[in-house]
């Protein structure tokens, strides 16, 4: 088991945002939560990677309680997030975020930038660009890059497609299949549904605050409630 | 002619000490999103560190400069933890007010300790007056203008270049975003008021040394000067700070000699007025747009 959130209930100062929400995430897995805007997706990432905290529950990464963790003690132990927004450093140069990406390493191995450089050959023209100058989706690109040069075990993406013109959707998406093929376990968030389903191994539908559904991503994707909710039908 | 170049060269040189503590104010405010007032204050801490640790434990002057700069640091880095550190979550009218805080505290802490009279700064070097036919330059300004130059190349390249530099940089822009990559927002602030502490220690050297006299409201107005030279640049804008700090320095210098000795600091304070009306966000400021 790498990630096994239990019964967590967690707050915006009096708003109860979480509501005893349990889930997990095995080894290898694509994982999807789907659901609307508001439904607490963001939330329910940023209190596992540890930007927030749950009043009550327990999380548990690689088997250690993390709960309660700050957020920069856990990337050395391989969990990594892309934000919602990407949150690039816009000020710096494309180079310079994805070394800041493999801060918690002992260097920036050559080997690792090449790798995100072969893999996003729009990332390399740019190298020395700043990051600001970039479009969306070279933004995103960015964005996943530099979670990469961590090497972590869990990749946890906070909407990768929002924004994004539908070939660079199914670019984004073709890419976490290839980290996916590497060896990385990936907890997906996500309203495109369809996407997010279709790539998943199992998938649970937050709604808000609480967890709905859950199952196998093609279980989801054929249900009726996720159709008619989530699918446009 | 030899009379303009003379008073370049000191507002240059004053200048150049406004922008080391403009710095400090500037990394402050761009990594802890702070205005911390009791800055200037540092600045009088470690020129009294060096007036105790000469005239009376009688240490040699480049000792007592480290002294001066340890002392300031952890200082610097005690206010921090004891008293921003808990305000961290807090609106940012109560650090600021805590900040002013900290600056009386600091202040009458000395008045205190040191009693109300201006303490005269040792001569903790002695350079010779440079004589260039008429050009007189007076040999401390130099030395002044030669630390502060290399202190200031050195921090620009220590942030555009280490690693911790980028950390800087990167908690300046997106904290969440910093925290996520492993870098601990805490240390990094931190290490900054560390920096920025250790600057002000070596504004204090200069600053005694230039005026010759220190009591325990000295770190008051160069600490506000500083700060104007930090917004007139660009605030959060490291190369803004230098820039606006040296600027203030010419312009103060240059409107004592020419215009009136009274009417000096209006006059610095007129034109940061006018920069703001044409370029609210300073001179090198910038205004980040954001793609979506």
């Amino acid at each position: 088991m790498i990630l096994k959130v239990d019964d967590i209930h967690v707050y915006y100062g009096q708003i109860h945002a979480i509501k005893g929400v349990s889930f997990e995430v095995r080894e290898g897995e694509i994982v999807s939560l789907i659901g609307a805007n508001g439904a607490g997706k963001s939330t329910v990432l940023k209190t596992i990677s540890g930007l927030m905290h749950p009043r009550s529950g327990s999380i548990s990464f690689l088997g250690d309680p993390i709960a309660h963790t700050e957020a920069y003690k856990l990337v050395n132990r391989g969990l990594a997030q892309v934000p919602e927004g990407r949150r690039i450093f816009l000020q710096m140069t494309v180079r310079e975020n994805l070394d800041m990406g493999a801060y918690t390493q002992k260097e920036v191995s050559d080997a690792d930038i090449e790798d995100v450089f072969r893999r996003f050959p729009r990332l390399k023209e740019r190298e020395k660009q700043i990051a600001g100058t970039l479009s969306g989706g070279e933004q995103q690109m960015l964005a996943m890059g530099r979670a990469m040069m961590s090497h972590p075990k869990l990749l946890m993406l906070d909407e990768p497609s929002m924004g994004l013109a539908p070939i660079l959707v199914e670019q984004i998406f073709d890419i976490i299949r290839e980290f996916h093929a590497a060896g990385t376990t990936i907890l997906l968030v996500e309203q495109n549904a369809g996407k997010a389903l279709a790539v998943a191994d199992r998938a649970y539908v937050l709604e808000q605050g609480r967890i709905t559904l859950s199952g196998t991503g093609a279980d989801l994707a054929a249900s009726d409630a996720v159709k008619k909710a989530y699918l446009g039908g | 002619m030899m009379d303009l170049i003379a008073n370049l060269i000191s507002g240059l040189s004053l200048g150049s000490i406004y922008a080391l503590i403009a710095l400090g104010y500037t990394m402050v405010y761009g990594i802890a999103k702070m205005l911390n007032f009791a800055h200037g204050d540092i600045i009088m801490v470690g020129a009294f560190a060096v007036i105790t640790t000469v005239s009376m434990l009688g240490f040699p002057p480049a000792l007592a400069i480290a002294a001066s700069v340890v002392c300031c640091v952890v200082l610097g880095v005690c206010v921090e933890r004891i008293a921003y550190k808990p305000l961290r979550k807090s609106p940012p009218l109560a650090v600021l007010i805590t900040a002013i805080g900290v600056s009386y505290f600091l202040q009458s802490l000395a008045l205190l300790i040191f009693g109300s009279t201006q303490h005269s700064f040792p001569k903790v070097f002695s350079v010779p007056t440079l004589a260039l036919g008429a050009l007189t330059i007076r040999g401390d300004m130099l030395v002044t203008l030669a630390v502060t130059t290399a202190i200031m190349v050195g921090m620009s390249l220590f942030i555009a270049k280490s690693r911790t530099g980028k950390a800087m940089r990167a908690v300046s822009e997106d904290r969440d975003a910093a925290e996520l990559m492993g870098i601990s927002v805490n240390r990094t602030i931190t290490i900054t008021f560390a920096i920025g502490s250790a600057l002000a220690a070596v504004a204090g050297v200069f600053y005694g040394t230039t005026y010759g006299f220190i009591g325990p409201y000295t770190g008051s107005m160069p600490g506000i000067k500083a700060f104007v030279a930090a917004v007139f640049g660009g605030i959060g804008s490291m190369p803004g700070a230098m820039l606006g700090g040296i600027l203030l320095g010419v312009i103060e210098n240059l409107a004592k000699r020419y215009i009136s000795t009274e009417l000096s600091d209006a006059i610095v304070f007129a034109v940061l007025i006018i920069v703001l009306m044409v370029k609210p966000t300073g001179l090198l400021g910038k205004r980040v747009t954001e793609k979506v």
